[in-house]
């Protein structure tokens, strides 16, 4: 077999592994709710809808599984995915068990970059928040890296600590500048909002949300997926990458980049979701093992699925009520986080 | 794979750590780099493999600037084991040794049966076979610098860069490393503190305070004066009762 026949046949028996497993857990998504829905008439919806097959079906059922329940599983499946391959992604580059877009700040830069565009009207009306989210989350992760490394982070190992330490920092600024740009300029109304778009919220997912999450969740997906191999060569720091023939600085710039704009873009459309990008990415390692080529695939899928769940939960956990879908990630995250600190001390000794 | 460094100089924050050193190593020589901690061995062995950049001067491959190479043209090249490099993945050995494959691999050329021959070469090499499936934090300090000493002869390099291999090892695998880094076709550079395993090199190049005072035939290069004057002991040449060659003997001065 050829080399793009192996690699042409690794991906299909990826897909067909993966597809599955996801169009389950999205079937799953569009069924559960405050109204039960059945699967036939699920598919029933789809076939309508993507064939014109015309079958009989009570347009108020219709509207809730294609235009509400329908794109909301497909974006928290995106930004599960996302989230969780950028978690991946940067605790390989900083070799850090602790690293995730959400502990980096990058999550709070993206935040105050969207909150400076809708409220505090940043560009006069002509920003987009993605826009906004993106060049916090990128401000963020600058402010963050600068700030490790002039607390001495260079290379080594004593770099996790500081990394971490700088990322709290930087989350408080930004967080503390987002306090301070709603509390200057919303009114009541759209405080409220804000504060509950900032925890995470999948209600207002609509259709073109979907058109740009999923093909950027994919496109994240596979740059860092291409770069697998070079994550792996950074198992032992970046000088032995650098020395296994890794554009060490290029690679950095690249993923930094992408994970940045993922996680920007899902911060943008759904909020701030915390302890995916964390959790997900131990819980995939603790599946498959540390190899990027089989952890990529892995993380993506697992929080995919992790994160549609996440949000069946929000919805039925209270009766007649949503509860926002980073609280229920949080709920789950927090102890996660815990167990992975108390593990990582031990394997330290 | 012949490897020259023409006047090398670096310097850090006005700090000097090594000053015009030129030497040269030929094709199959095994050089051992000798010197007091904070000579300038760990500098000029990253000079030479690329991973920092003199401030002054510059390496020549095979008479071509390092500097005009990419890293991956590097490393199919230049294979270097630094100290104390380590992880805290949940790696096992044989995917360690794996990640020296990396410079020759790509898309459109993935992992094939020569890899895992070349893998499993170098398993056999520095004897550690039989830990291939074992899990990195489980293995000991000797175990892991022997991983990483496979991890660079998976790389298939001209010119091995090893920063004191023999740290850590107890007496057996330290002499089995030597004698298997001696037995490479292969140009090799070694830092190493201890001087009589020098004396078994084919050359010593002798560094202090980031300057090359010596560099020659072992027994000259590690003469007791030099190895007097710069490690602030006192040496003196034994004759070995059996017949072997003399070995150096210290005391304080």
């Amino acid at each position: 077999m050829s080399a793009a026949a192996v690699l042409a046949w690794q991906g299909i028996r990826g897909a067909c592994l993966a597809l599955p497993v996801l169009a389950a857990a999205v079937l799953a998504g569009a069924m559960i709710g405050e109204t039960s829905l059945a699967p036939d008439l699920v598919l029933s919806v789809l076939a309508n809808k993507l064939a014109g097959a015309g079958l009989p079906v009570d347009p108020v059922d219709q509207g809730i599984i294609w235009s509400y329940r329908l794109p909301r599983a497909l974006v928290a499946a995106a930004c599960g995915a996302a989230l969780a391959v950028a978690g991946v992604v940067l605790q390989a580059l900083l070799r850090n068990a602790l690293a995730d877009p959400y502990i980096l700040g990058i999550s709070a830069g993206a935040s105050t970059g969207a909150v400076a565009v809708t409220i505090a009207g940043l560009g006069g009306g002509a920003l987009s928040l993605s826009f906004g989210a993106f060049n916090g989350a990128l401000l963020a992760f600058g402010f963050v890296a600068i700030l490790a490394r002039a607390a001495g982070a260079g290379g080594n190992r004593a770099a996790a600590a500081q990394i971490v330490l700088a990322g709290i920092a930087g989350s408080q600024l930004f967080n503390a500048l987002t306090a301070f740009i709603i509390a200057k300029s919303a009114n009541a109304d759209q405080a409220r909002g804000i504060m509950f778009w900032l925890m995470g919220n999948l209600s207002g997912v609509r259709w073109p949300d979907v058109w740009l999450a999923v093909p950027l969740a994919l496109a994240g997906w596979m740059i860092c997926r291409f770069h697998a191999r070079a994550l792996d060569a950074f198992t032992f720091g970046s000088d032995s990458a650098a020395s296994l023939g890794i554009p060490v600085r290029r690679v950095q710039v690249v993923l930094i980049f992408a994970t940045a704009l993922m996680t920007a873009v899902m911060v943008s459309i759904v909020g701030s979701i915390g302890f995916v990008g964390l959790v997900i990415p131990h819980a995939a390692r603790f599946l498959v093992g540390p190899g990027h080529r089989r952890l990529m695939p892995a993380a993506a899928l697992t929080g995919a699925v992790f994160l549609i769940a996440a949000d069946i939960v929000s919805r039925i956990i209270i009766p007649g009520q949503v509860l926002p879908i980073g609280v229920v990630t949080a709920l789950i995250g927090a102890p996660s986080f815990a167990v992975i600190l108390v593990r990582g001390q031990r394997t330290a000794r | 794979m012949r490897i020259e460094a023409r006047n090398l100089s670096f310097s850090v924050r006005g700090k000097t750590l090594l000053q015009d050193v030129s030497l040269a190593v030929q094709p199959g020589e095994t050089l051992a780099l000798v010197g007091p901690n904070g000579s300038g061995k760990s500098t000029l062995m990253r000079l030479l493999s690329g991973l920092a950049k003199p401030s002054h001067g510059e390496v020549l491959l095979e008479d071509q600037p390092l500097a005009r190479l990419t890293r991956r043209e590097i490393a199919q090249r230049i294979a270097i084991v630094e100290q104390q490099a380590d992880t805290a993945e949940r790696i096992t050995a044989q995917s360690v040794v794996e990640l020296g494959r990396t410079p020759w691999l790509s898309a459109l050329k993935p992992w094939s049966s020569e890899d895992t021959q070349l893998v499993d070469k170098a398993l056999h090499t520095v004897e550690m076979e039989g830990f291939a499936r074992r899990e990195w934090a489980t293995l000991s300090g000797g175990e892991r610098q022997r991983l990483h000493i496979a991890r660079a002869l998976a790389q298939r390099p001209g010119l091995l860069l090893l920063d004191e291999p023999t740290n850590h090892l107890d007496i057996h695998h330290q002499l089995s490393i030597l004698n298997c880094i001696r037995n490479l076709q292969v140009t090799t550079v070694v830092a190493l503190h201890d001087l009589n395993q020098a004396l078994t090199c084919d050359r010593v190049a002798v560094l202090s305070h980031g300057r090359l005072v010596a560099c020659g035939a072992p027994s000259q290069a590690l003469a007791p004066e030099t190895v007097s004057e710069i490690f602030g002991i006192q040496a003196r040449w034994v004759q070995d009762a059996e017949g072997a060659g003399p070995f150096l003997s210290f005391q304080l001065a």
